[in-house]
């Protein structure tokens, strides 16, 4: 006896288990970022200055010491990564293989692009003496980054999967492979919305 | 999105997303725009989480189908979003109800 | 999910599941069969040797301690020389020994011990079969969630061999001392994200499965009350646990990157002003700790009360007493123990407004656990008891959990909570709860379900001997806690008090309890006996020897082990304690069998 439900979705449910499955993960994920932004929160109303001395020099705004343009470019890049990888499910449920492959390999793309610019900032920060323990600033902002960037390589790692030797599925069980890019569609969605959120609180305000 | 989900309607979902992908986009600008004001706190803080709402929403609604998701779902979530809140508010209060004040670092 | 008790006619069709099982399924080797099994069987089994092993460890951790209690500063006889000269030297334990076995006996009990055997074991073994599945949603998943609890559990017993041994700041790991602390409170970090891990995946199965796999006509108000309370469980675990692992990742960056995030500046250790930014809180692990840490409560208490639900329909042969209230309740009780978490935190200078708020949500939520306990001990009036070992455990459990509640109201309330604070009245409370309480049901479940999974009944008198002698001890052991506790003894001293005018009268207390604790030890070992002896020798018994009729029971006894639990998937006809219902040829109608079947006529 097979486990059901694993493709077509329950009926009394409307949905197939994978779906279940990845909206509780997701659930899950906003409680363990729920949790680092109130820490956040809870920080910040306490501090007298935000983001305050570090390495022995006073910043007044945040402008002062993180890069709002590249920030806002880095924004963009992962809202066309959102946009790419929802398309390349599209592609998919029109049949269009070759179109899925080039959406998806654009998707894995933007997210190295995204990589390697957060990789310049922090490259940045540390030539200038800025390390997590020069205060609770730059602590949250690597933090809360750092564990963002470890989402995007965790999403980079399914998404390559998929774009390669996953995508032998689509001639055996397209339906399933169809399913399989739209559940890792959602975490990708995801870890952009948590970056939405992300990069007004820390480089904005 | 469920299984009645046929080509036809997906080609109308790809007008739908290129145009989330448009507002996405000028909501960034304009975010980013506000915060070149400089504002005092509490206007700016409202205006940024604001926008980030919005962008969040659309996100969620468009790109992960919840506009048109199953009960079960959001069942799920209405859960997460109570008690997130919950973690938020309660925590934060805590902090400003504190004997003798608050902590000086 | 309201929207599912509605669908009772709902006829689910099951493409997939048409035909019989067997053939196709290639017999598996050696470990792909029991070691990295992915078959829910197994892999409940593996939790549960694992779990049962580190209780052991951890009631062997907490006997040594009794031995420092009962007799501060005397060399350890027979067992002295086992340990190092850094941590007993000449026998006798140090402070620093003694503040490690505290911390490693309250981590491994909880997260290694008691939440794996209650929801990795029984869950995973139990729930499909209750519900009817074929196996758990995502098998893999459920393998890999196994063994990241598996690699937790290493990862703590290891740092007990770092450099100045295993943690020591207590289970709740609170900074600036945990901060501060030596490499094994690292090891304690890493050990808790494989834990927390591990518990996030099992939770995502769980309720993956309870939704979407039930068998055909099985409504949520015809689910057995064991699978609402891990339904509930599974939600506690996935919505609490996450806030706890962004603040082991705060302390871990913390430790290593030199962060400040729990440190307020000015911190003078060992004579030196620490060289950190500071400007943290040590008030924020705190929120962040009791968060998962107050629902982590009824996350080893729920799944008690299912299995003692079971037990006390089963053997009282007639429906549980309240089922409707007793399942709102539960779904009650899961939401509001979000929203009390900082009755835990009464002295750290909370002002009176929030304060007011937490002691209310705490007395409210006293309310659905008292209407559960209710429930049970209504359910026994005018039942013909049957009293089986199982029933004796969970008979046991019904007035200890209610001694351990109850104990828990001053604690809830600030005024009577600001005396009684981090005294052994503490200790006492939250250990009826979670000792006579849960593992007494726990042992329930395992006398209850062992022919299930073996095919052989446990030997009775030895039962009934492990259930007596433990039942007495456990008492002899928690309850002069709240006499010292009332006295004001704290929890953490190193010699139980000794060196305390007002601690003078009840001292003698100390070896009573120790002496208890060594006895109940021995008795574990009939347990241990039986456990093991009754898998070769124990009673041939039927597919349902309980003649009971949830779902579980109409698989064969020790199902095959690769995915096939039933012959097809069963048809739910009816709710799941239909004992004694008049009309019925026999006293006990099981879920799935239709009307014609079970009626006399």
């Amino acid at each position: 006896m097979d486990i059901p439900y694993t493709v077509t979705a329950r009926p009394d449910t409307g949905v197939y288990n994978a779906k279940v499955g990845i909206w509780l993960f997701l659930a899950s994920e906003v409680m363990l970022f729920g949790g680092l932004f109130s820490a956040y929160i809870f920080l910040r109303i306490g501090a007298p200055a935000w983001p305050g001395m570090l390495g022995g020099q006073l910043y007044k705004t945040s402008f002062d010491i993180l890069n709002v343009p590249i920030g806002t470019f880095n924004t963009m890049v992962l809202i066309a990564s959102s946009v790419t990888i929802v398309m390349s499910w599209a592609s998919l449920m029109m049949n269009d293989f070759g179109k899925y492959k080039r959406y998806m390999g654009l998707t894995i793309l933007c997210g190295l692009a995204f990589l390697v610019v957060k990789a310049f900032e922090y490259n940045a920060k540390f030539s200038h003496g800025l390390f997590p323990a020069e205060g609770n600033f730059l602590a949250i902002y690597f933090t809360l980054t750092g564990l963002h960037g470890l989402h995007v390589v965790g999403g980079i790692i399914v998404n390559s999967y998929f774009w390669g030797p996953g995508s032998k599925m689509w001639k055996t069980d397209p339906k399933r492979f169809t399913n399989r890019i739209e559940v890792a569609g959602l975490y990708w969605h995801f870890v952009d919305i948590v970056w939405i959120f992300l990069f007004p609180t820390i480089y904005l305000l | 999105m469920s299984d009645s989900t046929h080509a036809e309607d997906v080609k109308k979902h790809v007008r739908i997303y290129i145009a989330v992908f448009g507002a996405l986009a000028a909501l960034t600008v304009v975010t980013v725009a506000v915060a070149y004001l400089h504002l005092s706190i509490v206007p700016a803080l409202i205006v940024a989480l604001f926008i980030a709402s919005i962008k969040g929403s659309l996100v969620a609604a468009y790109f992960m189908h919840l506009i048109s998701e199953k009960k079960v779902i959001f069942a799920l979530l209405i859960f997460t979003v109570i008690f997130l809140a919950v973690l938020f508010v309660l925590t934060i209060s805590s902090y400003h109800d504190q004997i003798g004040g608050h902590i000086v670092p | 999910m309201a929207k599912n008790a509605h669908n009772k006619d709902l006829q689910v069709a099951h493409p997939e599941t048409s035909h019989a099982h067997g053939e196709h399924h290639p017999e598996l080797g050696f470990w792909r069969k029991y070691v990295f099994s992915t078959d829910h069987k197994i892999i409940g089994l593996q939790y549960g040797f694992t779990a049962l092993f580190f209780l052991l460890f951890g009631f062997t951790l907490v006997m040594i301690m009794r031995w420092q209690l009962a007799y501060p500063g005397e060399a350890i006889p027979l067992i002295g020389w086992l340990f190092s000269e850094e941590s007993m030297p000449g026998g006798v334990m140090l402070p620093e020994f003694y503040n490690q076995l505290g911390a490693m006996h309250g981590t491994i009990m909880v997260f290694l011990g008691v939440v794996p055997l209650a929801v990795g074991a029984f869950g995973n073994y139990v729930v499909p079969l209750q519900i009817g599945a074929p196996d758990m949603a995502f098998p893999k998943l459920n393998m890999a969630s196994y063994w990241a609890y598996f690699l937790g559990g290493v990862v703590m017993l290891s740092s007990f061999f770092v450099p100045a041994g295993a943690a020591k700041a207590g289970w709740t790991s609170y900074p600036p001392l945990a901060n501060i602390e030596t490499m094994g409170q690292t090891m304690w970090l890493l050990g808790m994200v494989f834990l927390i891990t591990s518990s996030l995946l099992g939770a995502i199965n769980f309720l993956t499965t309870i939704i979407q796999l039930r068998a055909e006509g099985l409504t949520f108000m015809r689910f057995p009350f064991f699978v609402w309370a891990q339904l509930i469980t599974s939600f506690l675990l996935l919505l609490a646990f996450p806030p706890l692992e962004a603040a082991a990742i705060l302390q871990l960056m913390d430790r290593l990157a030199g962060t400040s995030f729990f440190m307020p500046g000015g911190l003078v250790v060992s004579g030196q002003v620490m060289d950190i930014s500071g400007g943290g809180s040590p008030l924020l692990w705190q929120h962040l700790f009791w968060f998962l840490a107050h629902p982590e409560v009824y996350v080893l208490i729920l799944p008690a009360m299912g299995i003692v639900a079971e037990i006390i329909a089963n053997n009282t042969r007639k429906p549980l007493w309240g089922y409707k209230a007793m399942v709102y309740s539960v779904i009650f009780l899961g939401f509001m123990s979000f929203i009390v978490w900082a009755h835990h935190m009464f002295i750290t200078g909370m002002g009176t407004a929030i304060s007011a708020f937490f002691q209310i949500t705490t007395m409210i939520i006293s309310i659905p656990s008292v209407i559960i306990l209710s429930a049970l001990f209504l359910s026994l009036w005018g039942g013909s008891i049957r009293f089986t070992t199982p029933m004796l455990f969970a008979l046991g459990f019904l007035p200890m959990f209610g001694i351990g509640g109850l104990t828990g109201l001053p604690l809830g309330l600030a005024p009577t909570d600001i005396h009684l604070h981090d005294t052994y009245y503490v200790i006492g409370h939250f250990h009826y709860v979670v000792a006579p309480g849960t593992i007494l049901a726990l042992f329930a479940g395992i006398y209850y379900w062992y022919p299930k999974i073996t095919g052989r009944s446990m030997n009775d008198l030895l039962g009934k001997i492990h259930f007596w002698g433990t039942i007495i001890c456990m008492n002899f052991i928690f309850m002069p806690m709240f006499i010292q506790g009332l006295a004001g003894v704290s929890r953490r001293l190193y010699d139980g008090g000794q060196l305390y005018q007002f601690a003078q009268p009840v001292l003698k207390w100390n070896e009573v309890m120790s002496i208890a604790a060594w006895i109940m030890g021995l008795v574990q070992i009939v347990f241990i006996v039986n456990l093991f002896m009754s898998i070769r020798k124990g009673k041939k018994v039927s597919d349902n020897p309980w003649e009971a009729t949830t779902l579980e029971w109409s698989a064969t006894s020790s199902p095959p082990l690769a995915h096939g639990n039933f012959e097809t998937m069963p048809q739910v006809y009816r709710g799941p304690y239909e004992y004694s219902v008049p009309g019925n040829s026999r006293d006990f109608a099981p879920q799935n069998e239709p009307e014609e079947k079970v009626s006399a006529a």
